[in-house]
C-alpha cells in the first residue's frame, strides 16, 4: 500500500487502499468450490471438536438421567436458593441467541456487506442457543413426566396458565422467536442449498433437492426472495429485543431484592448482543481454521466484529453501572444490601470477576495489534463470555441467598456437581449440533460472498468512472 | 404451432442485459415479454429493471399474516381467559390487557413471519421441480441465463439475438406442439 499525496503533500498515514474485507478477484465459481468443500473434507480439528463435544454432551446426559431418576433434590436447589445454574444458564444461551439477529437482521438492514461471509453461522448459532436455553426449562422443572400439567387445555385438574405471568410470556416469546429464526436460517439458505444440489452425488443430491425446493434462481424467485427475507429481518428485531425484555422481566416483575430495576431489560438485552459478539469471535476463529476459510473469514471482518464488541461491551458497562446506581440512590434498603453482600460476601470472588472480564478486558480490543492475533482474539472471547455467563449467574444467585428475610439467608449456597455437569453438557450439546451444521449446511453464504464481491467491485468502476 | 423454450447462457451480467435490450427492441410478433426471465447466481435488480415492472406480492402476505396473528392472538387469548372460570383472579380483570397486549405483540410478529414465508413460496412459484424447465448447473455457479418461452418461428430469431451477444450456449426445449 502507498501513501497519498495531497497538494504535493505526502499524506503517510493515508493509504491508497484500505484492507479489503474480502479479496475482489476470487471467480465465483471458485467460492462454490471453497465451500463445497467445508461439506467434504473438514480438517482433523473439526473431528476432535465434535468428539469433545459429544463427550461433554454425554456428561450432561448422564447427570440429567442421575437428576431424572433420583429427584431435584441431587442439583443441591433448595429453598430460598430455587434457581440455580440452570436458569443463570438459560438466560445465558437466550443471551448468546442474539447474535445471529444482530449481524444478521440488523446488519442486512443497514447494508453492512461485511456480515455476508458470517452471518449463516451466527444464524445456526442462533438457533441452536435458543434450542439449548429451551432444554434448561426442561432440566428446571424436576418433575419433567409432569409436564403437560403447563400445557393450556381445558382439563379435569382445573389448572390453567397464569397469562400475567411473565413465565409464560418467556414461553411464547422463545417459541416464537425458535421458530421464526428457523424460517429465517432456512429462507436465507435456499440459493446455497441450490448450488450444493447442483454439485452434489449420492444421498446428498436428494436432501438438498428437497431442502433447495427446486429453486432456480429466476428473476421471479430473487425478487420475491428479497422482499421476504428483509421483511423477515425486520421482524426479527423487534422480536429479538421483545424476547430478552420479557425474560427480564422475569426478574425485574418480581418483588426480590436487585431485581425490581426499571433498566433490567435494556441491560438484558445489551449483555445478550454482548456475549453474543464474543461468541461470534470464538466460532468465527473456530470455522476459520477447521474449514479453511482464510479466504473468506479475513481479518478485517474479524476487526470489525470486535470493534462492535467492544462498543457493546461499553453500552453493557454502562447499564451495568446504572444498575448498581439505582440500588445505591434508591429508598430500597435490602437491595443496597444485597448489592453490598455481592461486592463483599462469598460470591464476590465472582462478582468482581464478572466486572473485570465484562468491563475491564474488553478494552484490549482497543488495541489493534490484539485483534489482528488469532490466539488473543479466542482467549479474549472466551474470557468476554466466561464474564457474561458469570453476570447471569450473579444476578441469581447472591439475590435468592440473601432476599428480604434473615431466617432465608443461605450465604453457603454452591451448586452441586450435577447443576455443573448439566450445564457443562448443555455447551457439548450446542457444540454437536453446530458441527453437524457446519458439515450439512454451508456456513459461508456463497450466493451473498458472491453478491458481495460483484457490488464491490460495481462500486470501485464506478468511483473511477467518476 | 409448437412452442418452444430458450435458454442462453452468458457470461456476465453486461452481456445478458444487452442481449435482453435488443430482445425487447426487436418487437418480435409472438413475443410475450412475461415469457421472457432471467436465471442468475445473485440477484440483479438492475438486469430485473430491463425486464419491467413485474409484481412483488410478498408484503401483502407480510400485512395479512401480521393483522391475522395479532387478532386472532388476542381473541384466542382473551377467550380462553374468558371461558376458564376456575383459575382465581385475585380481583384482577378476567381479561387483563398488558400481559395480553405481550402475547397479541408475539403473535402479530408469529402470524407475520409464518405468512410472509407462504407467500414467498406462493410468490415465488416453490416449491417446484428442476426438471420442469430448462436449467443448468451452470446459473448456480457463475452464469447468466435468459430463458425465452415463445413458437419456434420467434425462438430462432431469440437465438440468432443471443448468438450476436457471445451466448455461451443454448439449450432449447419443445413445451407444446
Amino acid at each position: 500500500m502507498s501513501s497519498v499525496t495531497l497538494n504535493g503533500i505526502a499524506m503517510p498515514h493515508v493509504t491508497e487502499e484500505k484492507e479489503k474485507d474480502i479479496r475482489e478477484d476470487i471467480a465465483w465459481a471458485q467460492i462454490n468450490r471453497d465451500v463445497l468443500a467445508s461439506l467434504e473434507r473438514p480438517r482433523a480439528t473439526y473431528w476432535a471438536l465434535f468428539a469433545l463435544a459429544f463427550c461433554m454432551f454425554l456428561v450432561g446426559v448422564g447427570c440429567e438421567y442421575y437428576q431424572y431418576n433420583t429427584g431435584l433434590g441431587v442439583s443441591g436447589m433448595n429453598n430460598p436458593d430455587v434457581w440455580g445454574l440452570y436458569i443463570a444458564t438459560f438466560i445465558f444461551w437466550i443471551g448468546m441467541s442474539h447474535s445471529g439477529t444482530l449481524l444478521s437482521a440488523i446488519l442486512h438492514i443497514i447494508h453492512a456487506d461485511w456480515r455476508k461471509p458470517i452471518y449463516r453461522f451466527a444464524e445456526a448459532m442462533t438457533t441452536f442457543s435458543l434450542m439449548t436455553a429451551g432444554l434448561f426449562v426442561a432440566v428446571h422443572l424436576g418433575r419433567l413426566w409432569q409436564i403437560y400439567y403447563a400445557l393450556p387445555y381445558p382439563n379435569e385438574r382445573w389448572t390453567w396458565p397464569n397469562f400475567q405471568s411473565p413465565l409464560l410470556w418467556d414461553a411464547m416469546a422463545i417459541f416464537t422467536y425458535l421458530s421464526s429464526s428457523i424460517l429465517f436460517l432456512y429462507v436465507g439458505a435456499i440459493p446455497d442449498f441450490a448450488i450444493c444440489r447442483d454439485n452434489a452425488t449420492g444421498w446428498r443430491k436428494g436432501f438438498y433437492d428437497v431442502l433447495s425446493l427446486g429453486w432456480m434462481g429466476t428473476d421471479r424467485q430473487w425478487r420475491n426472495f428479497r422482499v421476504a427475507y428483509l421483511v423477515i429481518a425486520c421482524f426479527l428485531i423487534p422480536l429479538a429485543v421483545s424476547v430478552h425484555s420479557i425474560v427480564a422481566s422475569d426478574f425485574a416483575m418480581s418483588q426480590q431484592p436487585g431485581w425490581h430495576i426499571t433498566s433490567f431489560p435494556p441491560y438484558f438485552v445489551a449483555g445478550a448482543l454482548y456475549s453474543g459478539c464474543a461468541a461470534i469471535i470464538t466460532l468465527f476463529i473456530m470455522l476459520r481454521h477447521t474449514f479453511r476459510f482464510e479466504e473468506y473469514m479475513t481479518m478485517p471482518i474479524l476487526d470489525k466484529t470486535a470493534r462492535l464488541t467492544f462498543v457493546i461491551a461499553m453500552v453493557w458497562t454502562y447499564l451495568n453501572l446504572i444498575e448498581y446506581s439505582t440500588v445505591w440512590y434508591g429508598d430500597n434498603a435490602v437491595a443496597k444490601e444485597t448489592l453490598i453482600q455481592r461486592a463483599t460476601g462469598p460470591y464476590s470472588i465472582y462478582w468482581w470477576s464478572m466486572n473485570f472480564l465484562g468491563s475491564v478486558v474488553p478494552f484490549t480490543l482497543i488495541f489493534k495489534k490484539l485483534r489482528a492475533n488469532l490466539t488473543a482474539m479466542m482467549i479474549v472471547s472466551l474470557l468476554l463470555n466466561l464474564g457474561m455467563w458469570l453476570e447471569r449467574w450473579m444476578i441469581v444467585t447472591p439475590t435468592f441467598s440473601h432476599g428480604y428475610e434473615p431466617w432465608t439467608w443461605n450465604h453457603e449456597f454452591f451448586p452441586s456437581l450435577v447443576q455443573w455437569g448439566i450445564v457443562f453438557g448443555s455447551f457439548g450439546w450446542f457444540g454437536m449440533l453446530f458441527m453437524l451444521f457446519c458439515k450439512l449446511v454451508p456456513c459461508v453464504s456463497m450466493y451473498e460472498v458472491k453478491e458481495m464481491i460483484f457490488h464491490r467491485k460495481l462500486a470501485k468502476l464506478h468511483t473511477r468512472e467518476a | 404451432m409448437t412452442i418452444k423454450r430458450i435458454l442462453g447462457l452468458f457470461n456476465d451480467f453486461d452481456q445478458a442485459t444487452a442481449a435482453l435490450r435488443e430482445l425487447r427492441g426487436a418487437n418480435l410478433p409472438h413475443l410475450d415479454w412475461n415469457d421472457v426471465t432471467i436465471k442468475s447466481p445473485i440477484e440483479h435488480p438492475d438486469v430485473e429493471a430491463v425486464l419491467g415492472v413485474r409484481p412483488i406480492a410478498v408484503r401483502k402476505w407480510t400485512l395479512v399474516g401480521a393483522i391475522m396473528g395479532g387478532s386472532l392472538g388476542f381473541l384466542g387469548i382473551a377467550t380462553s381467559q374468558g371461558n376458564f372460570f376456575s383459575q382465581l383472579k385475585g380481583g384482577k380483570p378476567i381479561i387483563p390487557l398488558p400481559p395480553d397486549f405481550v402475547l397479541t405483540y408475539e403473535m402479530l410478529i408469529l402470524g407475520g413471519v409464518y405468512i410472509t414465508v407462504l407467500g414467498f413460496l406462493v410468490c415465488a412459484g416453490l416449491p417446484t421441480r428442476v426438471k420442469s424447465e430448462l436449467y443448468n448447473t451452470a446459473v448456480s455457479e457463475d452464469q447468466i441465463g435468459v430463458m425465452v418461452k415463445s413458437n419456434t418461428h420467434c425462438i430462432a430469431e431469440v437465438r440468432k439475438i443471443f448468438e450476436a451477444h457471445n451466448v455461451l450456449s443454448v439449450q432449447e426445449e419443445v413445451v407444446a406442439s
